[in-house]
């Protein structure tokens, strides 16, 4: 009895809060919807290959695994590469600025080949694709904060010929 | 072209064996000791002749301004102001009258005399210990006259060496990477200095992106990352002739370079479909040989002084970790232990420290720590900062920082720093442009 009354509490609490931090923080909504954990979700800064086929995916911090979205993205850009053969593309890896220089040009090549290996899952030849890693070389956003991060770390199809 | 003046160095008096006032350098120096250092003599002809080819008004009062600057930067030294001066510099470098350098408080005295014989540059110095009333050291140098500022340095190098029991760090240079422009598209360029910021010179003309440059032991060479025609390769470039060539033959990117102890080989990141792991190559025979085999990241590596180790960084542990094998690969142990995630481990040219990166609750750190893992010292705390260079004497830290920009993503900086392993006398380092990636070199003259 005590107990459920307590955790009754507690509940009520951390509802109460909850509506405070939606309140705080409503300025920021569109942007903290850009975000899943901390991999980037908006279309800021994303082109597209072609109609319908975004060239970017996303990853979490310090993270190579490919999400949901960044597979489906991937899946569109294979269809599109069967379809064009004769282009051939550059993964180009990129990492946040909140790593060191040395380590974050190896996590860039490691997102590129992570989004390589799962093209060619889908059948384009690995001859049609090189890597390049810029590791946190060359941010597309400059800012100093979570969303701007998670818009750095990316690998990004850019076509080769 | 750098190294292409002869140097020569003459010992006039043999040192004196006994040890009178000394600087320990081993802690947080918060007195710093008053020294005077007295502008060298010069006559009227050498000036006359030094104001024509350097372009100098007076070189004994530029001289000894470097020497002054110097012991200032060390944090060890207080010089004291010229005008307090009692005794002209001619007259103090024959005999000082210490009662007048002790009522200013002097407790090192340095004086000499600078004179331009047979075309060349003749810089003689005293120093002297004032309460003792002792000469302590007295030397003399001959070199051509564009070699003035290294004098400068040279002569801070005995000081600091006679007073403190440690080779100095004043005669070097500094290699590191010029960084222009805004954030997202910056343009970098290789460029070196002389430890004090002058004689700045840029390498490459910012074409192409390059990183992590490192000076070889001997100092001719350099070892650096160039993103040449979108290929990010590992370089060497002849600083003296400009010559450069590609280091190995590998189909991916190689990255990280370091020379080893003896310059003789490079040890170095290769990346490939997503695994990097570490390569030497000898510069001599050109064999190339694989250090490490794991699926993880190892990166960053950089050889103990005596050559048997290497350090290095890897996230085969989940998280970038710090690791110490032996030079043929075998025996890798991790070394630390601590909160947070840690890259960039430099070995001491002492053989005692490995100074590192980490990154912890959002903030970055320079630290030390023995090569053991114990004794994990950190230095300082900053929002973004990482790779650590050792000064040649194993007791300063140059890295980089760079700025948090504002809520428009404005007002990036990157800039070197230099803090003494004491964690005392942090201090930015004045560059041209923004800075990043510094090298420290070894001493230029032995």
């Amino acid at each position: 009895m005590n107990l459920s009354k307590t955790l009754k509490n507690g509940f009520l609490i951390l509802v109460a809060c909850s509506v405070l931090t939606a309140c705080a923080t409503k300025k920021s909504s569109e942007k903290m919807g850009q975000l899943q954990g901390d991999v980037y979700t908006g279309s800021d800064s994303v082109k597209y290959l072609a109609s319908g086929v975004p060239d970017r995916v996303f990853f979490a911090t310090n993270e190579i695994v490919l999400t949901t979205a960044s597979r489906e993205t991937l899946r569109k850009q294979a269809t599109w590469l069967r379809k064009n053969s004769d282009i051939n593309v550059v993964l180009e890896g990129h990492a946040d600025e909140r790593g060191t220089r040395e380590y974050n040009l190896a996590l860039g090549e490691r997102r590129a080949n992570s989004a390589k290996d799962y093209l060619m899952t889908y059948g384009i030849s690995s001859d049609r694709i090189s890597v390049l890693s810029y590791g946190k070389e060359k941010p597309i956003d400059s800012g100093s904060n979570p969303l701007a991060w998670s818009k750095n770390r990316r690998s990004v199809t850019v076509k080769a010929n | 072209m750098l190294f292409r003046y002869l140097f020569i160095l003459l010992i006039l008096l043999p040192i004196k064996a006994f040890a009178l006032i000394e600087v320990d350098i081993t802690r947080g120096n918060l007195n710093p000791l008053p020294v005077a250092v007295s502008p060298l003599d010069i006559d009227k002809n050498s000036k006359d002749n030094f104001k024509k080819i350097l372009k100098k008004e007076n070189l004994g009062v530029e001289i000894s301004t470097i020497v002054e600057n110097n012991l200032k930067q060390s944090g060890l030294f207080n010089p004291l102001n010229k005008e307090a001066f009692l005794q002209e510099p001619d007259i103090a470098n024959l005999k000082p009258r210490f009662e007048d350098w002790n009522l200013i408080k002097a407790q090192a005295l340095v004086t000499g005399k600078v004179t331009f014989i047979d075309e060349k540059l003749r810089v003689e110095f005293r120093l002297w210990d004032v309460l003792a009333g002792k000469e302590m050291m007295a030397l003399a140098f001959t070199t051509v006259p564009s070699n003035w500022r290294r004098v400068g340095h040279i002569i801070t190098d005995k000081v600091y060496e006679r007073l403190t029991g440690e080779k100095g760090y004043f005669d070097t240079r500094i290699i590191y990477i010029s960084e222009e422009g805004p954030k997202t598209n910056r343009i970098k360029k290789l460029a070196i200095m002389d430890q004090d910021g002058f004689n700045n010179k840029f390498l490459t003309l910012g074409n192409e992106l390059v990183l992590t440059p490192r000076f070889s032991p001997t100092n001719q060479m350099v070892t650096y990352l160039s993103y040449f025609r979108n290929l990010p390769r590992v370089y060497l470039l002849d600083i003296e002739t400009g010559m450069q060539e590609v280091v190995g033959d590998f189909p991916g990117m190689t990255f990280a370079p370091r020379f080893s102890p003896d310059g003789k080989k490079i040890i170095m990141s290769f990346a490939k479909d997503g695994n990097s792991d570490i390569y030497t190559m000898n510069l001599e025979n050109r064999i190339v040989e694989r250090i490490s085999n794991h699926p993880s990241i190892d990166t960053s590596p950089s050889y103990s002084p005596d050559g048997k180790y290497i350090t290095f960084n890897s996230d085969r542990s989940g998280y970038q970790q710090i690791y110490v094998m032996s030079s043929n690969g075998k025996n890798v142990k991790r070394i630390s232990f601590g909160n947070g995630l840690y890259g960039t481990p430099v070995w001491s040219p002492r053989g005692d420290l490995i100074a590192f990166t980490k990154l912890h609750k959002g903030k970055f750190y320079i630290g030390v720590m023995r090569t053991d893992g114990t004794g994990e010292r950190l230095l300082t705390e900053n929002f973004y900062q990482e790779a650590p260079s050792w000064s040649p004497n194993g007791r300063i830290l140059i890295f980089y920082r760079e700025t948090k920009t504002n809520s428009k993503g404005e007002g990036f900086s990157a800039k070197l720093w230099s803090i003494d392993l004491t964690g005392y006398n942090e201090k930015m380092v004045e560059t041209e442009t923004d800075a990043s990636d510094p090298s420290w070199s070894s001493l230029l003259s032995n």
